[in-house]
């Protein structure tokens, strides 16, 4: 089962090292890791998708609390969450089926961010399925490249989270709400 | 070298009263001095010679070792006897890395150490510079911490962090990488002292109440309790409110290897060690038990066996300070988080006398049955009986230290220990070489003591090369070889698993006794068993550090053993027809 860990570091050297080598050490399994700054210079934060049982994330929270420059450590499991990943994926794709493409890009709300001859290059931003789901759908073509930040979360109610009426995700049906 | 003050200071621009300039490896032995260092071990070297050269005219006491990594293990055995922090101060690359046994050794066994590396200077790291290594990236995943400074102005504060946090919660080793420059730079100094910023470690020592309530109530209510007390125990110097716990609860406690001492062996309600090597007794109790009370242990392979079979009956509390080892391996019912001394401190509050005369009954039939034993009739001398000889003739209160292996084992069964922090030994890492360095770091720590290392012919051979350090020093360190001729724990697996094939596990050893007449320590040998009584009084009186070398019984096997796999109740070597009663 896949679960979201999030931990609050602080800027030093090495830190990331702490958290990778300690992943390895014990054997826990990580499918992916994005590395931030937050709005505390002092402090960036780690998201952590890890693959694993109850016993296992608990023993993952524990191991990365005993991480000295770990300030804090948040659990997302069964939390309501806002996840996005964003993408970068270069497809192939001749002139004459541009207009399929873009008919796709639009149903996900992508964006063409560079374009070529035989090639689109297209920046997609949100939760996992939904990206996915995109490459899927361009698979036919042809992904000649693509890279991805790996996936970043906040849950919904937690203190920072915006008033309703800010929150345009809420409104209305969308491909991206989980 | 030294202090730059104020006044004497052309250039006062930047300073203001309450402050003063001082170099990098000033600054480090100051602080060695304010967290209360008296004793270091160590071994010089190029990137450290200005921190030596401070060191000159410290009052500090240094012990130098013949390798590090001796350094390293007597650090650690000063640490677990005094319960301070051991300091070790060494150089870099090689210096560095021959720490690293030393520092896993620790680690495992949550023993406080500092341990400060030198490194090339700040503007030579990575450039694979002389005798440069990435101590750091190396030392990572086997001390609780370790930093760099590349600032001479974050020295002082990152030394007393690596003190704070090597000596407080779950205590264990932290590295401390120093570069060339940074001992060499100068920098200002408040001397008030530096502030400790961690925001990110916090201890908890007290214990959640009613988590307490619930392991004691747990505790009224069961039939059958054992307690298993782990190194935790030592750690926390919680023997005490363990013992008044034990007398007023009326339980019977088992212990780990690291918690040999924490609870007096020679009272009726001690099952002695438990696990691999255990006491059958012991292991019954566990087996049969109806709740287990772990205090600072941490349901390591070789206690549990075969872990789902492991207490098939119990319910499980777990006194603990670190939450990461709470139903880590065991499930766990009443976790306890916090210090064990101020946990069981509050426990015997809540705790009821109970009589339990079945439960004991049982353990007293059981200790009957499977008593541990020995053939002491052959003409040949019994490891065992050495062991038992000089704790008669220590009265069971040296300070004892073993390496790996058999001799660690028998020693474990048969010195009774009754004291905490006298049985000093590698346990999670299984250090070969550990006794000897370890027993000359417990003579420094305790002068007055007497010290004995039982070691193993391969144990001793792997740091025979601190005789040296005893012999310059000093120290009256008994060594005592129950020389086999194999490595003899490697030998019984062969035996028992690999159809007697003893591959590599032999050696040829050398003439004990004249190696260490060599080095000018005091060389003895026994190879009857009527001359043991009389050459272990020869040892003891002895003042110099005195090696015996006793030719010991070759083929001699650890029993009980409980083989990998299999139940704790399910013992090889016990009489044939009892190890199926759970």
């Amino acid at each position: 089962m896949k679960r979201t860990i999030s931990a609050l570091v602080q800027n030093q050297p090495g830190v990331l090292a702490r958290v990778a080598g300690m992943f390895a050490a014990r054997n826990f399994n990580i499918d992916s890791l994005a590395v931030g700054r937050t709005e505390n210079p002092n402090l960036s934060r780690i998201t952590m998708v890890v693959i694993g049982d109850d016993a296992t994330l608990e023993q993952v929270r524990k191991q990365l609390g005993k991480i000295i420059p770990i300030v804090k450590v948040y659990d997302f499991t069964g939390e309501d969450l806002v996840q996005r990943d964003l993408m970068l994926i270069k497809i192939a794709v001749a002139s004459e089926k541009r207009p399929e493409i873009q008919a796709i890009i639009d149903m996900f709300r992508a964006k063409v961010v560079d374009i070529g001859p035989k090639f689109v290059m297209v920046e997609v931003t949100g939760p996992e399925q939904k990206i996915e789901a995109f490459i899927d759908l361009c698979r036919p073509y042809g992904v000649k490249d693509m890279v991805r930040t790996g996936m970043i979360a906040m849950p919904r109610h937690s203190k920072a989270r915006p008033d309703k009426g800010l929150e345009p995700e809420r409104q209305g049906p969308e491909p991206d709400r989980e | 070298m030294g202090t730059t003050t104020d006044s004497a200071s052309p250039n006062s621009k930047n300073q203001s009263p309450g402050f003063s300039k001082k170099l990098g490896a000033q600054i480090f032995c100051d602080v060695l001095q304010e967290e209360g260092v008296e004793t270091m071990f160590g071994y010089p070297g190029g990137v450290v010679l200005p921190v030596f050269d401070a060191l000159f005219d410290s009052p500090i006491n240094f012990v130098l070792s013949r390798h590090e990594q001796g350094a390293t293990h007597m650090a650690d055995a000063y640490a677990r006897v005094t319960g301070k922090v051991g300091v070790v101060l060494v150089t870099s690359g090689p210096g560095a890395c021959n720490t690293v046994t030393g520092l896993a050794t620790a680690n495992m066994d949550s023993i406080p150490l500092v341990v400060i590396t030198g490194q090339v200077k700040t503007p030579l790291i990575g450039n694979d510079a002389f005798q440069e290594a990435d101590t750091t990236g190396i030392t990572r995943p086997i001390t609780k911490h370790n930093s760099i400074v590349k600032d001479v102005n974050n020295l002082a504060r990152t030394l007393h962090e690596a003190f704070h946090i090597a000596r407080t919660g779950r205590p264990g080793p932290v590295v401390v990488d120093l570069p060339l420059d940074v001992s060499t730079s100068q920098a200002q100094v408040s001397n008030s002292g530096p502030e400790i910023d961690l925001p990110g470690y916090r201890v908890r020592y007290e214990g959640h109440i009613r988590q307490i309530k619930r392991a004691a109530e747990a505790i009224n209510a069961s039939e059958k309790p054992v307690i298993y007390a782990g190194g935790g125990v030592i750690l926390a110097n919680a023997s005490e409110q363990l013992r008044q716990l034990v007398q007023k609860a009326n339980v019977p406690v088992t212990t780990t290897l690291l918690g040999l001492g924490c609870f007096d062996e020679n009272d009726p309600k001690s099952l002695q060690m438990l696990g691999m090597h255990g006491t059958a007794y012991a292991n019954f109790a566990v087996q049969e038990c109806d709740l287990l009370v772990a205090v600072g242990a941490r349901f390591d392979d070789r206690i549990t066996g075969d872990v789902k079979r492991f207490a098939p009956h119990a319910r499980v509390v777990h006194i603990d300070i670190d939450p990461a080892s709470i139903s880590k391996n065991v499930k766990v019912d009443i976790p306890v988080v916090g210090d064990a001394k101020s946990i069981l401190s509050e426990m015997v509050k809540y705790v009821e006398p109970r009589e339990r005369k079945e439960w004991f009954a049982r353990i007293d039939q059981t200790k009957k049955l499977y008593p541990l034993t020995y053939n002491n009739d052959t003409g040949a001398i019994k490891p065992q009986y050495v062991i038992e000889e000089v704790c008669r003739q220590t009265h069971g209160k040296a300070i004892v230290c073993t390496g790996v292996g058999q001799h660690q084992m028998w020693t474990a069964q048969f010195y009774r220990f009754s004291l905490p922090r006298h049985f000093i030994s590698s346990g999670g890492l299984g250090t070969m070489g550990f006794g000897f360095p370890a027993a000359i770091g417990a003579q420094i720590a305790r002068p007055d003591a007497t010290v004995v290392d039982f070691d193993g012919d391969s144990s001793f051979s792997m740091t025979l090369n601190e005789l040296p350090t005893a012999v310059e020093n000093g120290l009256p360190v008994k060594v005592c070889i129950l020389n086999n001729g194999y490595m003899g724990m490697v030998r019984q697996w062969q035996e028992m698993f690999y159809g007697k094939r003893y591959s590599k596990s032999f050696l040829k050893n050398p003439d004990f006794a004249r190696v260490a007449e060599a080095f000018g320590a005091v060389g003895l040998t026994a190879t009857r068993k009527d001359q043991v009584p009389k050459i272990i009084e020869q040892m003891l009186a002895e003042k110099k550090c005195c090696v015996v070398d006793f030719h010991v019984e070759r083929e001699e096997n650890v029993w009980p053993m409980v083989a990998t796999g299999k139940g704790l109740h399910e013992m090889a070597g016990l009489p044939a027809g009892t190890s199926e009663r759970v």
